[in-house]
């Protein structure tokens, strides 16, 4: 439980927020981009261990012992994973809303009813 | 009004779900499982100082050439949806002002900074913080801050291709290679050259040469986004 945890769960819910409430598409862009950096920090959040340092090794002691001194490896190497597959995804919806304004003219989510029901 | 209401509830669900998540989070004080393996054998069994780079490149290889075809994939899909197309009619083209005195100066001045830098930050992958994305991206800054100071700026795009083309074949060679040399486990594998001396740049097998390949392939699949995205 650390405060980095209460952050992440704020960005995620402001996101969340964003993406129910905006018209505008690249707010929801957006929104949906907040979201994803809540997630980060809190998966980041969840491989901390108080009192350790960074996994990595660049001193003798820590190359001795490290399982007993280095925070959680393993969510820092799924989140850098996750920004590089969140920068792909945001580029991609981007270019959907260009396309999109290219076609109507406008950004306002209401004005597209083709696929409504 | 309806609308607002239920995204209202929806979202007093979301803390709920979040809330209950959050208050079975229990303070982690050991390393444990899988986590516990790689702290313990990424230095000896892979020369690499950087832990997180052991798993990211070689332990979850695999995982890392997912990721790049992913993001090949939605340079890709921005390349063909923005293409020109002959029934769009022309853009309404706005004489386009030169950018400031002050940016074209600064730019001359970073921009081949700014370039070896995110070398520095691939090429330091397996030695401190950074790697082959981290380093792709800042090359691409780079080329989005020429597209910022120069209004005719164009991409070498043949170049920018053969980099692109090149480097992800290789990147799967060198996998394919640890295949043929160590048997049917060993894809990706670092090993495939010498370890050398831990903590050195030339150290930690192939993963210097991996990671390089995998950051000029970032780096020119950020650029070709950006430049696909800026044509009006």
């Amino acid at each position: 439980m650390n405060i980095i945890h209460v952050i992440g769960f704020i960005l995620m819910l402001i996101g969340f927020w964003g993406m129910l409430t905006q018209k505008n598409m690249i707010k929801i862009v957006l929104a949906l981009a907040i979201v994803e950096t809540g997630l980060q920090l809190v998966m980041v959040a969840f491989g901390f261990i108080k009192g350790r340092t960074a996994p990595i090794l660049d001193s003798a002691e820590l190359v001795n012992n490290p399982a007993s001194m280095i925070v959680d490896p393993v969510p820092q190497a799924l989140v850098l994973t996750a920004i590089v597959i969140g920068v792909a995804v945001n580029a991609l919806m981007l270019t959907f809303v260009i396309r999109l304004y290219q076609k109507k003219k406008t950004l306002s989510i209401t004005e597209y009813k083709d696929l409504k029901w | 009004m309806i609308k607002k209401l239920f995204a209202a509830v929806l979202l007093v669900f979301m803390t709920v779900m979040l809330y209950q998540l959050y208050s079975n989070i229990t303070e982690k004080s050991e390393l444990s499982g899988v986590s516990r393996g790689y702290a313990e054998r990424g230095a000896s069994e892979l020369g690499t100082q950087n832990i997180v780079t052991s798993i990211v490149v070689t332990y979850r290889g695999l995982d890392t050439l997912g990721e790049v075809s992913v993001l090949f994939i939605a340079a890709t899909g921005v390349a063909v949806l923005l293409r020109r197309r002959k029934e769009d009619e022309p853009a309404v083209t706005a004489a386009k002002r030169q950018s400031s005195e002050i940016l074209q100066t600064g730019t001359r001045l970073l921009t081949p900074i700014i370039i070896m830098f995110g070398v520095y930050i691939f090429i330091n992958g397996h030695l401190s913080p950074g790697g082959g994305f981290q380093g792709g991206a800042v090359i691409a800054s780079a080329v989005l801050l020429l597209f910022l100071s120069d209004i005719n700026y164009k991409i070498n795009h043949g170049l920018f291709n053969v980099i692109e083309s090149f480097s992800g074949v290789f990147y799967v060679l060198i996998g394919i290679l640890g295949l043929l040399l160590f048997g049917v486990n060993n894809f990706l594998d670092n090993r495939i050259l010498p370890l050398g001396e831990f903590g050195t740049i030339l150290s930690a097998g192939a993963i210097p040469v991996i990671y390089s390949l995998v950051g000029l392939k970032v780096g020119t699949e950020l650029a070709s986004i950006i430049d696909n995205m800026k044509k009006d």
